[in-house]
């Protein structure tokens, strides 16, 4: 069962070059692209090949210049802004190359604002996310009292707090040595199995593409990629 | 609806804690001006009302011809000069009106150390009410002075002040303002000490009549020859004179009467009534810097509203990647916009409650600079609407300084401040 599915999808940007004042230039221009319920997927995608705007376009926080979205049968390509946020607190979890974590929130607590908007706070649900990513003993720390890699891991656990049905991961082991990629990726894969949740993890990274049976080149399905 | 309230407070908690040292500084100015406002109407209404249509004890004053609020002021607030003496013959004839209940009278222009002595007879303690059913008592020990001795009743304000205590002695001072080289060579020593009464009567020095008449270097022109009391003489009803008689009426009808007889027909005396008004109109008067002091204190607090602004639409720039992040984790803008109004909403209450603490501490102030000024009392716990509202326009205002940093927030893009584009 398909759980996105993307046709003509198209988004491009307002020339910043002021000789090129009025061109736009596009980012994404990908014709088909899907992916199953529970799939796990890599994205291979280079610097300059849409692989971010491409995640932000499928969580709906960009809307594309043409082209629809299907998530969980519903274009929400189509759908208004606000609309969008909900459909992302609520069925969506996204993971950052650079953790995004809220620096005044406690491991703890952003792990439940994964949560917040999406569903009902449940805090021991977050304590237990938290002890699978092997945080137990540092729930109470802030973002910055945290290692690099108990930083991802607070990020996976907050990713996967709304208990959601797609994981998108963008270059999610970029700031992480070797050993703790290998880590994190086990993890995310492992974490998004048990939860049942898809997953669509953007790297370039050959070690991590390594671990993947399904992947795809950003490169090859986006033509506007340079 | 209730859990998106509390996320939303939580989220505001949490920011408030994250920006502690700017959620303080801007909290303080919002205190500053909250107590500042509230100080200073609470101050304008309770000194209105003690001036105006405070417990007085009497209804009307009569005394020299001359201005009605000088005669007030003099007799009642014991404040500023008398306006002049009124012959005894008078005194006893208002006295002997069966229109009015009570006449004492008043002689002033001695002090004691800058506070007022004034002669007057022991009605004062026996049948005069300050307040309704409330009459002048003397403290433990003490009692209301024999007119016959040169014995003094005190204020409690005086006997604190000066430390003064029963059976102590000291010399009066001619003149309403102390100046050490007036001093009187009689003795008078104190009979008692005034309870309390939170009006201007505990900042006086009473003693009898007769004493005042007797007082060395006193001249009297009650027939408008002078005459000098000599020691041990009998002083004739004719020589004598008075600065007031306070007045109890039977009836509203008879200030209406008297004010015909006294102050519209005749050309002699003065009778200030109602006394309430006679203060009013010098309200009245000194409105306009009422006016102005309200002024200062909008502008403070719009000025304290200002620095919520300022405070918080400077640190929306560092905190776009963080409104990014809430974004992304589905938050819509309108819980940003709302987080980023309640937020500065919360820094005004805060402020605010901070600013109950200055108004005390204002006031705390303030009424001992009145009491000892005007001996009125200012009540620091008299509830005052100002007291509910100023809290409400405070948070409003502070709410409304947030909308400008709320749609800064609000429009935060997502995309370019989570992560670089690639």
């Amino acid at each position: 069962m398909e759980i996105l599915k993307n046709k003509g999808l198209k988004k491009s940007y307002l020339s910043p070059d002021p000789k090129e004042k009025g061109e736009r230039n596009s980012v994404i221009d990908i014709s088909q692209f899907s992916m199953n319920a529970g799939e796990q997927m890599a994205l291979k995608g280079s610097s300059g090949s849409g692989k971010t705007t491409f995640l932000n376009l499928i969580s709906g926080i960009l809307k594309p210049d043409s082209g629809e979205i299907f998530f969980l049968d519903q274009n929400i390509a189509s759908l208004s802004e606000s609309k969008r946020d909900q459909i992302r607190a609520k069925y969506m979890g996204y993971v950052f190359q650079t953790f995004n974590l809220l620096q005044g929130y406690t491991a703890l607590e952003n792990v439940v604002m994964g949560m917040m908007f999406g569903q009902r706070i449940d805090p021991a649900k977050a304590q237990s996310l938290l002890e699978k990513v092997n945080l137990k003993d540092r729930m109470n720390y802030l973002p910055r009292q945290l290692s690099v890699g108990q930083q991802q891991r607070v990020s996976v656990a907050r990713a996967l707090a709304n208990g959601p049905k797609l994981v998108l991961a963008d270059e999610p082991t970029g700031n992480l040595d070797q050993t703790h990629a290998a880590e994190t990726i086990d993890l995310i894969k492992n974490i998004c199995r048990d939860n049942n949740a898809a997953l669509l993890l953007v790297t370039h990274d050959p070690h991590v593409l390594e671990k993947f049976a399904r992947i795809e080149d950003l490169a090859k399905i986006n033509h506007a990629a340079k | 609806m209730p859990n998106a309230i509390s996320n939303l407070l939580f989220i505001v908690y949490k920011s408030l804690r994250q920006y502690a040292l700017s959620t303080m500084i801007a909290s303080f100015s919002v205190a500053l001006a909250a107590g500042l406002l509230m100080t200073v109407f609470v101050i304008k209404t309770q000194t209105y009302n003690a001036f105006t249509g405070g417990a007085f004890g009497f209804d009307a004053v009569l005394g020299a011809r001359g201005s009605q609020l000088q005669l007030v002021l003099n007799t009642v607030f014991h404040l500023e000069t008398s306006p002049g003496n009124i012959p005894w013959t008078l005194y006893q004839a208002i006295k002997s009106d069966p229109r009015v209940t009570l006449a004492i009278p008043y002689a002033v222009g001695d002090n004691y150390h800058g506070f007022r002595i004034v002669g007057t007879s022991d009605e004062l303690f026996t049948e005069f009410e300050y307040q309704r059913g409330k009459k002048f008592q003397v403290k433990t020990g003490g009692r209301f002075f024999d007119s016959t001795k040169r014995e003094a009743v005190i204020g409690s304000f005086v006997a604190q002040k000066e430390g003064l205590k029963i059976g102590d002695t000291f010399h009066p001072f001619h003149g309403v303002t102390f100046a050490e080289n007036m001093q009187h060579k009689e003795i008078y020593t104190v009979a008692g000490i005034l309870k309390p009464t939170n009006s201007p009567s505990d900042k006086v020095v009473w003693i009898p009549i007769d004493g005042m008449f007797r007082m060395e270097g006193h001249v009297l022109r009650g027939t408008g020859d002078e005459y000098k009391v000599n020691e041990g003489e009998e002083i004739p009803d004719a020589h004598k004179e008075v600065s007031a008689v306070m007045l109890k009426l039977k009836s509203p009808q008879t200030g209406f009467q008297l004010d015909q007889t006294i102050n519209k027909q005749g050309k002699v005396a003065t009778l200030a009534w109602p006394i309430g008004s006679v203060m009013a109109e010098l309200f009245n008067k000194i409105g306009w810097m009422n006016k102005v002091l309200a002024f200062i204190a909008y502008l403070v607090a719009i000025v304290a509203s200002s620095s919520i602004l300022a405070s918080v639409y400077n640190t929306i720039n560092e905190r776009r990647r963080e409104f990014a992040i809430l974004r992304a984790l589905g938050a819509q803008k309108r819980i940003v916009f709302s987080a980023i109004v309640l937020e500065c909403a919360a820094i005004s209450g805060l402020g605010t409650l901070m600013g109950y603490g200055i108004f005390f501490m204002i006031m705390s102030i303030s009424s001992v600079i009145v009491r000892s000024q005007t001996g009125v009392v200012l009540d620091i716990w008299q509830f005052n609407t100002i007291l509910v509202i100023t809290p409400i326009v405070m948070i409003v205002l502070g709410a409304l300084a947030g909308i400008l940093p709320a749609i800064k927030a609000y429009s935060t893009d997502v995309a370019t401040n989570i992560v670089p584009a690639s």
